[in-house]
């Protein structure tokens, strides 16, 4: 749980309300000019409404310059950041061919996959010689080749469940699976942070849904129990299935899911757990295979596991793994599997080279150094900010580890003063967190060398003093305690 | 004689009551009326009316569930399995191909015409298109870890977008990393609780999910049918008074996944301005297919682009890449870069595909030519398709994907499919011709018939065609004889 200082929340609130209060204050002199000016679409009704795009156009726009910074280079530890200018408030940014080399602290590069790899990519251009870009058709139809075949056995011998089937995206993995698993007369029991892809699958699936508070396993308890004993709303019949859906590292908090404690509790209640690894595969565990491996949960106790290509891996794409029947029962109606075009074969073949890395099976001990890297990595890069007086949210190990900012005005202060010193990092506010716990998000890679990252330390502490964002008491430096000790004798 | 002793002895009681209880207010004289003995009376009903009123009115006493109860509730519960039982017809296996998925691809070690990839132009294993995807791997490393907001945008991804909207003559578009989640991300990101969508009832799937999870009023109108269009329009904006002040969408495909036939544009456009209602045109099938130039739908309609509100389309198709894209005005696209869950919320498409898409609108620029020979190919194959027996084509005789649906159907979708899949599965192993049945999902509402699939390609040769053609007619005589 965050617990927000009361004069920052304070502080928040007014900022966002004095920002709101402006907003409306330019709506209504543009309402008027635009009434003045006939306009030119009588009959329609504006495509976007008035309060719906407010936010963009009073608020975004003028820190848009902090999102969606174009590169020019893979995003590896060190990338290349196109400087963009804007010549009218920032409402429109323009693409220079400048660029400054930056280092890369926002990407989910977190193998270092991102970049040429000497194993992968040969293999890569090897397959797209082969099996060209693309293939133009779904699986079902034309488009499954022996690339995407031996994939779904290598990811599925990898997460250590009996099949796995993959598929382009992870977002439609998500969104086009639960409307098959469930449907009417079913209920979803989801955590309260889950990504957007889930909440759409959720929608689309048509059953009832319900949150439990983030990771929080005795809540989830109490909603089990109590969704139980009602049954459906109204009807009062009971539930057909309860699905529970929770994410293994979460993307915005940097926190592990309680994994054991859930299950533990699915299993009591009879629930089927669904479990997203699209940050935790291949991050986290001692050979990569996820939360299961971390937190010591066995496999065959998670009923549908899901996670995607575009993190650790360096793809795209996403995968289902589970029981043999659930896999062929979702090759049978799946409509990401039925109608979407398949994976792309290059894309494929990255996944099974980095797999064979992480495993070892290329020959070399790479994959077992990547993963003791990012471990190393992140848990020195998490203790540093901490001991600097940070309040970082998240789990040790986990890669993720969001640096609260709170005020609005902190956001591009932030990334902006990062920039200026070369290193590139992630801002989030409001829709993707809540509007008051607007945070920076770094992304510690395998790639990232010490000095790398002692740099890093260095110019976040300096932005850090700056803009205002040490919430805690600093921990004094190692030598100054000695200092003071030897005073005190 | 008993009964009137009774009747008296009653009377005489009542008339003793009656003189006991007026016996303390008999004399009594109000405001120098005399009142009789019926004062105490009411007073005493009045006394029992406040009593009544005063009490709560009657509920079962609340119980709730006690914790026992609840652990015996959660006991008896027994869930259904996560999947239903998986029966025979579940278990089909597509082929598998090795190699490149051409107009001619390697299936089960042989050489076979493939029909099954909407290869239309052909570029799959072009040159110049696995060149620039080399370039772009060396380059840019295969996928762009992370969402176009958070450095997942590559500066071929802006070069990409750019080269859409300069090739379709429109303001801007958007890339998706996805030819399935640009429908269902485009639609709910401009459609919400309260907005009326008329949507053609042949969609496909992507399309579907967008319109529920949008949560607008949704209205089917008849397959392609304008004059039910035209009634659907009539009536939604007669009934709904507020139907002014809310926004109206039609959704339509240029060439249909699920028929293979076309939407008449100049119609709809008509319609459409007629009853003010903005457009959403999917040009999946028809992007470097129809039109002189391959910019779709509207050049072959000759219809100004910017008539129509919402493009968007699959890059997996004509493109032989993959993701997909919208294109309209500048306000439409900045409008979804922060509103639409597929682009914010995913991983942006792989540099190297975008690096293909880029190096497809240049090829199709340069080479005209092509979309003339689909053109030819297309025009082939449906006249050689024209006389299957116990097959009828319903695609639209320009249409890429033709479309052969079964003359009489046995009554069930299921067993029509059981009889178009027979006839497919004849022609790989007896032929060598790849050709395939449209499946569909049971999450699909799609009520179209069931039919077989031919993707015809720009370079397929006359032989190709002819082979197919032969080898249709050959299976189906044998298949429908034994039927009769």
């Amino acid at each position: 749980m965050i617990t927000i200082p009361y004069i920052t929340a304070l502080t928040t609130y007014f900022s966002y309300g004095l920002l709101f209060a402006f907003g409306q204050f330019r709506d209504f002199f543009r309402k008027i000019f635009d009434w003045c000016r006939a306009s030119n679409l009588e009959g329609y009704a504006p495509i976007c409404l008035g309060l719906e795009d407010f936010y963009i156009r009073r608020l975004y726009l003028r820190i848009q310059d902090c999102f969606g910074r174009p590169i020019s280079s893979p995003p590896d530890a060190w990338f290349d950041v196109v400087e963009r200018v804007s010549y009218d408030c920032n409402k429109t940014l323009k693409r220079t061919s400048n660029t400054t080399r930056c280092l890369n602290l926002g990407s989910y590069n977190y193998l270092g996959f991102a970049a040429a790899d000497e194993y992968c990519t040969p293999r890569v251009i090897e397959t797209l010689k082969k099996f060209s870009s693309g293939t133009c058709s779904a699986r079902v139809e034309g488009g499954s080749t022996s690339i995407h075949t031996e994939m779904e056995e290598c990811v599925a011998d990898f997460v250590g469940k009996p099949a796995a089937l993959i598929f382009g995206m992870g977002y439609v993995t998500n969104s086009a699976i639960l409307p098959v698993l469930i449907g009417k007369g079913g209920l979803i029991i989801s955590d309260s942070l889950n990504h957007n892809s889930i909440v759409n699958g959720a929608r689309g699936s048509g059953a009832s849904i319900r949150v439990f508070q983030h990771n929080t396993p005795s809540h989830l308890e109490n909603v089990l129990r109590e969704q139980i004993a009602l049954g459906q709303p109204r009807t009062h019949r009971p539930w057909k299935k309860i699905i529970v859906v929770v994410e293994g590292i979460y993307s915005m908090e940097g926190e592990l899911c309680k994994l054991p404690e859930i299950v533990a509790i699915c299993k009591k209640y009879r629930a089927y757990v669904y479990l997203d690894e699209a940050h935790s595969i291949g991050a986290v565990g001692k050979t990569g295979r996820g939360v299961c491996e971390l937190l010591g949960v066995d496999t065959s106790d998670i009923d549908v596991m899901m996670g995607t290509f575009t993190k650790s891996f360096g793809s795209c794409g996403g995968y289902i793994a589970g029981s043999k029947e659930l896999i062929q029962y979702l090759k049978y109606t799946c409509p990401a599997h039925l109608y979407a075009t398949s994976l792309s074969p290059p894309a494929a073949q990255q996944i099974i080279s980095s797999i064979k890395v992480i495993l070892g099976e290329d020959g070399s001990n790479r994959g077992a150094q990547k993963l003791a890297r990012i471990r190393e990595n992140s848990n020195f890069f998490r203790s540093e900010l901490q001991k600097m007086g940070f309040e970082v949210l998240g789990d040790n190990d986990s890669p993720v580890m969001p640096i609260m900012l709170y005020n609005p005005a902190k956001i591009p202060a932030f990334s902006r003063e990062c920039l200026k010193q070369n290193v590139a990092v992630v801002t989030v506010a409001f829709p993707a967190t809540p509007l008051l716990l607007a945070r920076a998000r770094i992304c510690i890679s395998a790639s990232h060398t010490r000095e790398d990252l002692i740099k890093a330390l260095e110019v976040i502490g300096n932005v850090g003093d700056l803009v205002g964002i040490k919430y805690f008491p600093a921990e004094p430096k190692k030598h100054e305690l000695e200092e003071g000790r030897a005073k005190q004798e | 004689m008993d009964q009137g002793r009774i009747m008296d002895a009653l009377k005489a009681a009542s008339d003793w009551l009656t003189s006991i209880l007026e016996a303390p207010s008999s004399k009594a004289v109000l405001f120098g009326v005399p009142i009789g003995g019926h004062l105490f009376l009411e007073g005493l009903l009045f006394v029992v009316i406040v009593f009544l009123l005063s009490q709560k009115s009657y509920k079962p006493p609340k119980r709730p569930l006690t914790e026992k109860e609840i652990d015996e509730l959660c006991n008896d519960w027994a869930p259904e399995s996560l999947i239903p039982p998986i029966t025979d017809e579940m278990k089909h296996e597509p082929p598998i191909l090795e190699g490149i998925a051409g107009q001619h691809a390697i299936v089960n070690g042989k050489e076979v015409v493939n029909f099954t990839s909407a290869n239309y132009l052909g570029l799959l294993g072009h040159e110049k298109l696995l060149d620039s995807c080399t370039k772009a791997v060396e380059k840019y490393g295969v996928g762009s870890c992370g969402p176009r907001g958070f450095y997942g945008t590559i500066d071929v991804h802006l070069d990409c977008e750019a080269r859409i909207a300069k090739f379709l003559g429109t303001p801007d578009s958007i890339l998706y990393s996805y030819g399935l989640s640009t429908m269902f991300s485009a639609i709910p990101a401009f459609c919400k609780k309260g907005d009326v969508i008329v949507v053609d009832e042949g969609v496909h799937w992507g399309i579907q999910n967008g319109l529920q999870l949008s949560r607008s009023t949704i209205i089917y109108f008849k397959h392609n049918d304008m004059q039910s269009l035209r009634n659907t329009l009539e009536k939604v904006t007669q009934d709904n008074k507020r139907a002014k002040k809310l926004r109206r969408y039609i959704v339509v495909e240029a060439v249909y996944q699920n028929s293979g036939q076309i939407a008449p544009l100049d119609e709809i456009i008509k319609l459409k301005e007629k009853y003010l209602f903005r457009m959403l045109l999917d040009e999946s099938n028809s992007l470097g297919v129809l039109g002189k130039s391959g910019r779709g739908l509207t050049e072959y309609y000759k219809v100004p682009v910017e008539k129509i509100d919402i493009i968007t389309a699959d890059m997996g198709r004509a493109l032989a890449t993959e993701g997909g894209f919208c294109t309209g005005s500048n306000r439409v696209i900045e409008h979804q870069r922060l509103s639409s869950s597929g682009y914010v919320f995913s991983a942006s498409l792989p540099p190297y595909l975008a690096s293909a898409a880029i190096t497809a609108f240049d090829i199709l620029e340069e080479n005209p030519d092509i979309i003339a020979k689909l053109k030819d190919n297309v025009a082939f194959l449906y006249k050689g398709l024209e006389d299957v027996k116990g097959l009828q084509i319903l695609s639209d005789p320009e249409s890429p994907i033709v479309f052969l649906k079964l003359k009489k159907s046995t009554g069930s979708s299921k067993s029509d499919l059981q009889i178009l899949e027979d006839i497919a599965d004849k022609a790989l192993k007896e032929d060598a011709v790849f050709v395939v049945t449209s499946k569909r999902s049971t999450l699909d509402k799609c009520k179209l018939p069931v039919g077989i699939k031919l993707y015809v390609s720009s370079a397929h040769s006359e032989h190709d065609l002819t082979k197919a053609c032969e080898s249709l007619k050959r299976i189906a005589a044998l298949v429908f004889t034994q039927d009769d």
